[in-house]
């Protein structure tokens, strides 16, 4: 939305990501929603982007001028879910 | 390592319905449900369906949870509940992390022949200033507090979007006994269905169409929202601000399919707005691009709970086939079926746009498989 891209804006809240930190990755050569992760950790918290992912999107096309199909997704990792350290290195795996 | 025939991941109406299938065809199915019950967001579906006989028109979404899980258990299909999977990994090795208590967790790897992914979606956000106060939320969540945790989250709402999640939504939270301070649509028109739409204003629920949130205001939480006026180019008017007194923000910006799961096993992917953004393709089997995982409702495109029922039900259809459980040309018959079916649910509302994004992962399917890129 055109009249409200403020800088202070948070986009990530995860890793505290604002607008004005994904147009410093842009400026710096960022061109898709992972570059972008890559440089500002957007999308790397405890939702892993489920929330931001889109947002981070939309300003990457804004922008640059590009069509969303153009803007890319985050590549999802492993663990799909959040799970503690206690679970992975309690008993360990089944046998 | 634990093995086992098909193995389903997310139990809600498509890999349900997929699991009903290949049990019935005489499968060994698990069906793995991050939630404390199976059902998917049929669990909190109070409102009745439309549509045909054929798809439960008539019956309310929290019955047809009841109904198809009865049927899983009926077919001895093994429902794992309060489990996560972390993720698919080589030779369709799945971990699960269950929850066997607050504390308690157990962490088990099965290797399956056949793995559905039937994952569902995720709620869009939008962003404005005040977005990450509490108090805006998304309109499926509230959805799941008051219909099922029979928590209202706030008195007084604002509902971002008029479409049919944004409309059930409302009148519900409305029947709860929430205020409903108005519904805002970017758009000109209301987006969802005219029926939920009608039962709202006959309430005198005003619906400001060509208007967006400019801001939610607040100190510890949102106190005030402000909508304005909005451009075709997204710009909103100046001077046209209205200023509401609200404690609940509500987003129904619509849902993007959760694709982890089909972007880990490496599927191949299609783009396009019609069904909610990216979503891997997939065949007339509904098997994805790699060999063996298959895919099914709203993980592969937005659609409905009733799509998601059918496409389940293809899937299921297909993976009996292909373990040798139904004869090739019975399965091309019910196959077929279910393809009729599917035709006829997308002749529907908004149906045209939805069967050319289909057509468009069909092809791109065809494509990959050929060696093209």
């Amino acid at each position: 939305m055109k009249d409200n891209l403020r800088d202070d804006e948070l986009v990530c809240r995860c890793e505290e990501v604002t607008v004005g930190d994904i147009r410093k990755a842009i400026q710096a050569g960022a061109r898709d929603v992972t570059e972008v992760k890559l440089r500002t950790r957007a999308g790397m918290g405890l939702c892993q982007g489920r929330t931001c992912e889109l947002l981070v999107q939309q300003i990457i096309c804004r922008e640059l001028g590009i069509s969303a199909d153009k803007a890319g997704f985050s590549t999802p990792r492993t663990p799909q879910r959040p799970v503690t350290f206690g679970t992975l290195g309690g008993d360990g795996f089944d046998k | 390592m634990r093995q086992c025939e098909v193995l389903v991941i997310g139990g809600g109406p498509a890999g349900l319905s997929a699991a009903i299938e290949a049990a019935k065809a005489g499968a060994q199915v698990v069906v793995v449900e991050t939630n404390r019950e199976v059902g998917g967001q049929l669990v909190k579906q109070t409102h009745k369906f439309f549509g045909s006989s054929r798809h439960r028109a008539g019956t309310r979404g929290i019955d047809i949870a009841k109904i198809l899980r009865k049927q899983c258990e009926d077919l001895h299909v093994e429902l794992k509940v309060n489990s996560l999977v972390m993720g698919i990994y080589a030779d369709n090795v799945v971990a699960i992390d269950e929850k066997k208590s607050l504390t308690e967790h157990n962490i088990e790897r099965i290797q399956a022949k056949k793995i559905v992914i039937s994952t569902g979606a995720s709620e869009n956000s939008i962003r404005f200033p005040g977005w990450t106060l509490p108090g805006v939320m998304g309109a499926g969540a509230i959805q799941t507090m008051c219909n099922y945790h029979r928590v209202i989250p706030g008195r007084k709402l604002l509902m971002i979007g008029s479409g049919s999640v944004g409309l059930i939504v409302c009148y519900q939270l409305m029947q709860a006994g929430a205020e409903i301070v108005g519904i805002v649509e970017a758009l000109p028109h209301i987006n969802g269905y005219a029926v939920h739409a009608s039962k709202l204003t006959r309430e005198g629920i005003p619906i400001y169409t060509g208007y967006t949130i400019k801001e939610a205001r607040g100190k510890e939480r949102v106190e005030q929202a402000v909508i304005a006026k909005v451009n075709p180019d997204w710009s909103t008017v100046p001077g046209s601000e209205i200023v509401l007194d609200t404690d609940i923000v509500a987003v129904g910006a619509g849902l993007k399919p959760l694709i982890g799961m089909a972007h880990m096993s490496g599927c191949e992917f299609v783009y396009d707005k019609a069904l909610g953004g990216w979503a891997p393709c997939h065949n007339k089997n509904m098997e994805s691009t790699h060999k063996g995982i298959y895919v099914a409702g709203d993980t592969t495109g937005l659609e409905e709970a009733s799509t998601a029922i059918e496409e389940g039900t293809i899937s299921g259809i297909a993976i009996a086939e292909s373990l040798g459980y139904i004869p090739k040309d019975k399965a091309k018959t019910l196959k077929d079926e279910g393809w009729e079916r599917l035709a006829g649910l997308r002749s529907g509302f908004k149906g045209e746009d939805r069967v050319k994004a289909k057509m468009k992962q069909l092809n791109r399917y065809d494509e990959v498989m050929k060696g093209g890129k």
